[in-house]
C-alpha cells in the first residue's frame, strides 16, 4: 500500500462481501420458491425476497466500486485521498441506510413502508429495481455526491491518468443517471422510457467505464505492461462502449409504446454491444501474454482474465441472443432474460469487484503484494466453483427460457404461463442445485481470507524464458 | 511472447517501436496497416455498424420499393453530389498531408489538414441545409420507413464527419507545432485512416440512398 488513505477501501470491501452473502442467500430462497411456491410464505413472499436479492446486488456492487475507487485513485493520483474521514462517514451512512431499507422490505408490508417513509410527498417507489423508499434514494444521492466529490478532488489535484479520468466519468455518470429515478410520470410509457435511463445506462453505459478502468488498473499493476499501451486500448473500448451502449438503450423500447424507429436503432446498435466486450477479452489476454513480470498474486490475474471472458459471454453473447427486435418479440421478459441477467452481472460486475478485492486486500491486510500460496489456492478454487456454477445457472435458465418461449408463445398451441412453469420445473431444480454450489464457492471465497494467514507470502518468480 | 497470437499483437509491437529506421522509405514499407492497430479495430467496428444499417436498408427497400422510390425523389441529389466531391477532395488533401509528414514537413502537413477540415465544414453546411429543408417540411424519423432510414443513416454519418474533423483539427494543431517527423507520425496515419473510413462510408451511402432506383 503506497498511501495511508487507501486503507479506507477495506471496510467497503468487507461490507461488499457481507452483502454479497445476503444476496446469494435470498437468491437461493427465491430459486426454491420457483418450484416450492409456498416456501417461507407468508414470512418472506417471493416479491419481497426478489427485491432483496436484486437490491442487495446493486448495493454491494456500489460498495465494491467505491472501495475500488478509494484504493485505486490515490495510487493513480499519487497523493493521499482528499478526505479519508469523509469516506468513512459516507461508508457508515450508506451501510446503515442500506440495512434499514432491507429491514423495511422484510419487516413491514411494502405499502406500509411506502406510507411510513412519506412516499406520497414525492412518489418514486413501486418500480422494479427502484423500490427503495424516496428517503433512501435521497440518501443514495447524498452518498454518491460526497463520494464523487472526494474522489474528484483527489483526482483533479493530483496526477491525472486516463485510468482515473475514465473512472471519474463513469462515477459522475452513475450519480447523474440515478437522478432519473426521481422522475416518475403518470404516463406509463414515459415512466418506462426514463426508468431505463437509470437501469440500462448504468449497466450498459457508465458502469462499463468503471469496469474498464478498474480492469486497466489491475492489468497495469500485475503485468507491468506500459501504461500507454493499456490506455490506448481503454480509449478504444470506452468509445465503442458508449456508441453501442447509449443508442443500444433502444433495445428496451421495442414494446413499451416508443416510436417505431427504435426497432432499428435498438437492434443495430445493441447487436454491436458485444464488440467492446470482445475487445476487452482480447485486451486482457494480450496484456497478460505480454507481461514483463509474473505477479505473485496469481489469483488476481485469474479473476481479471475471468472477468474479461465472462463479461463477454454473459453481457455480450447472452445479450445478443435476445437483442434483435424480431427475436425479442418472443423472448421478452422470459427466462432468457434471467439467464442473461445472471451471467452478465456476475461476469462483468461481480467479477471485476472481486478482481479488485483480490488485488487490494492482501496489501490492505499488511502483505507486500500477495497472500500466501494456501490462501490463493483456496481463492482460485472459489473462482472456479462460483464461475462454473454460474455457467450452469445460465445454461439451465437458458434451457428453461427456450422451452418457455416455445410452449407459451411460439408453438402451434400456446399454453398458459403457469402450465408452462410446471413443465419446466426440472430446469429450476437444476438451477437451484447450481445455486447451492455457488454458495459453497462463496463460502470457500470467504474462507480464503482466514486460511494461511501465518504462512509466508507467495513470492515473485522470475518470468520463465519466453519464446 | 509465450503463445502465438496471430498478426494483431505483432503489428501492435511494431507501432510501439520508436526508432524504426533512419530511412523514411523503410518506415513506410514496414508498417501495414498504416496507423495504430487499436484504431483499425475501431474502424472495423464502425464499418460493421454501417454495414448492418446498409443491409437493413437494402432488405427493407425490397419490401417497400414503391415507397422508397417515391420519397427518394424528394432528396436533393445535387447537394449530395457536391458533398461527395467535398469529401473526396478532403480525402485527397489528407493524402497530401500524410505525404508531407513522411517527408518531415510538419507545416505543410498542417496546411493540407486544415484544407481537409475546411472541406469537412463544407459538407456539414450543405448537409445541414438539407436537414433544415426536411425539418421545415415537417419530416421526422416517424414520417415513414424511408425517411427513418434516410435520416438515421445520414445523421449517423454526419456525426462521424464531425468526429473525423475534430481528429483532423487536433492533428493539424500538433503538426503545426512540429510534433511529428519522418519516423514518428503514426497519429497522422491513424487520423487519415479514420477520415478515409468516413469518406468511404459516404461513397456507399450516396448511391445507396440518393441514386439507386
Amino acid at each position: 500500500m503506497q498511501y495511508q488513505s487507501q486503507a479506507v477501501a477495506k471496510p467497503y470491501f468487507v461490507a461488499a462481501i457481507g452483502l454479497f452473502v445476503g444476496q446469494i442467500l435470498f437468491g437461493l430462497i427465491i430459486g426454491l420458491q420457483y418450484v416450492v411456491g409456498d416456501f417461507l410464505f407468508p414470512e418472506i413472499p417471493f416479491n419481497v425476497a426478489r427485491m432483496v436479492h436484486t437490491n442487495l446486488l446493486i448495493v454491494w456492487l456500489l460498495f465494491g466500486f467505491m472501495g475500488a475507487s478509494y484504493y485505486l485513485v490515490p495510487e493513480e493520483s499519487e497523493r493521499e485521498l482528499f478526505s479519508p474521514k469523509l469516506a468513512i462517514i459516507t461508508f457508515w451512512v450508506f451501510l446503515v441506510a442500506g440495512a434499514l431499507t432491507v429491514l423495511g422490505y422484510l419487516l413491514v408490508p411494502y405499502a406500509t413502508l411506502a406510507e411510513m417513509t412519506g412516499n406520497e410527498l414525492l412518489p418514486t417507489m413501486g418500480r422494479e429495481f427502484l423500490e427503495q423508499p424516496t428517503i433512501t434514494k435521497i440518501g443514495i444521492v447524498l452518498v454518491a455526491l460526497s463520494f464523487v466529490f472526494n474522489i474528484g478532488m483527489t483526482i483533479l489535484s493530483g496526477r491525472k491518468t486516463v485510468v482515473s479520468l475514465v473512472l471519474l466519468i463513469g462515477l459522475v455518470g452513475l450519480a447523474v443517471f440515478f437522478l432519473f429515478s426521481f422522475y416518475n410520470p403518470d404516463n406509463l410509457v414515459k415512466d418506462k422510457f426514463y426508468w431505463w435511463w437509470v437501469v440500462h445506462l448504468w449497466v450498459e453505459g457508465v458502469w462499463e467505464l468503471i469496469l474498464g478502468s478498474i480492469l486497466a488498473f489491475v492489468l497495469i499493476k500485475t503485468t507491468g505492461v506500459d501504461r500507454e499501451v493499456i490506455e490506448k486500448w481503454l480509449y478504444v473500448i470506452i468509445a465503442m462502449t458508449l456508441i453501442t451502449g447509449i443508442i443500444g438503450t433502444g433495445h428496451h423500447y421495442y414494446w413499451i409504446g416508443a416510436p417505431d424507429y427504435w426497432q432499428w436503432w435498438g437492434s443495430v446498435f445493441s447487436a454491436l454491444e458485444p464488440i467492446p466486450f470482445f475487445m476487452m477479452t482480447v485486451f486482457a489476454f494480450n496484456m497478460v501474454n505480454r507481461r514483463r513480470r509474473n505477479h505473485p498474486n496469481k489469483a488476481t490475474v485469474l479473476w481479471a482474465l475471468g472477468t474479461a471472458v465472462m463479461a463477454f459471454l454473459g453481457a455480450g453473447v447472452w445479450g445478443f441472443l435476445h437483442t434483435l427486435s424480431p427475436v425479442n418479440y418472443y423472448t421478452h421478459g422470459s427466462q432468457i432474460t434471467a439467464a442473461h441477467g445472471h451471467m452478465a452481472f456476475y461476469g462483468a460486475y461481480v467479477m471485476i469487484v472481486l478482481t479488485m478485492i483480490s488485488y487490494a486486500m492482501p496489501m490492505l491486510r499488511g502483505r507486500k503484494a500477495a497472500s500466501s500460496n494456501r490462501s490463493q489456492v483456496l481463492e482460485m478454487w472459489s473462482f472456479w466453483l462460483m464461475t462454473v456454477s454460474m455457467v450452469f445457472i445460465t445454461l439451465f435458465l437458458t434451457g428453461a427460457g427456450i422451452l418457455q418461449v416455445y410452449l407459451q408463445r411460439y408453438g402451434a398451441d400456446p399454453q398458459p404461463f403457469m402450465v408452462v412453469q410446471d413443465k419446466i420445473a426440472l430446469f429450476y431444480w437444476m438451477r437451484e442445485v447450481s445455486g447451492v454450489v455457488f454458495l459453497i464457492g462463496l463460502i470457500a471465497y470467504i474462507a480464503s481470507f482466514f486460511v494461511g494467514g501465518s504462512d509466508p507470502e507467495a513470492t515473485l518468480e522470475p518470468v520463465e524464458a519466453q519464446a | 511472447m509465450a503463445c502465438s497470437q496471430g498478426k494483431g499483437p505483432e503489428a501492435l509491437a511494431v507501432n510501439q517501436r520508436i526508432d524504426v529506421s533512419d530511412t523514411p522509405v523503410l518506415v513506410q514499407e514496414s508498417r501495414y496497416p498504416p496507423g495504430d492497430l487499436a484504431l483499425w479495430i475501431f474502424i472495423l467496428a464502425e464499418l460493421l455498424v454501417f454495414a448492418l444499417f446498409f443491409i437493413a436498408y437494402a432488405f427493407t427497400r425490397v419490401k417497400h420499393v414503391e415507397l422508397f422510390n417515391q420519397y427518394q425523389a424528394t432528396l436533393d441529389r445535387n447537394s449530395a453530389l457536391a458533398n461527395t466531391l467535398a469529401l473526396i477532395t478532403a480525402s485527397y488533401l489528407v493524402v497530401r498531408a500524410v505525404a508531407a509528414v513522411r517527408e518531415g514537413d510538419g507545416q505543410r502537413c498542417a496546411r493540407w489538414l486544415w484544407g481537409a477540415v475546411a472541406m469537412g465544414g463544407m459538407f456539414l453546411l450543405i448537409k445541414g441545409g438539407e436537414y433544415a429543408h426536411h425539418l421545415a417540411a415537417g419530416i421526422n424519423l416517424s414520417t415513414n420507413t424511408f425517411y427513418m432510414f434516410y435520416l438515421s443513416l445520414t445523421f449517423f454519418h454526419f456525426m462521424h464527419v464531425i468526429l473525423g474533423m475534430l481528429i483532423l483539427v487536433v492533428l493539424a494543431v500538433k503538426a503545426g507545432q512540429g510534433r511529428y517527423g519522418t519516423a514518428d507520425h503514426v497519429d497522422i496515419e491513424s487520423g487519415a485512416s479514420y477520415w478515409h473510413m468516413v469518406d468511404l462510408v459516404w461513397l456507399v451511402l450516396f448511391p445507396l440512398v440518393y441514386v439507386m432506383r
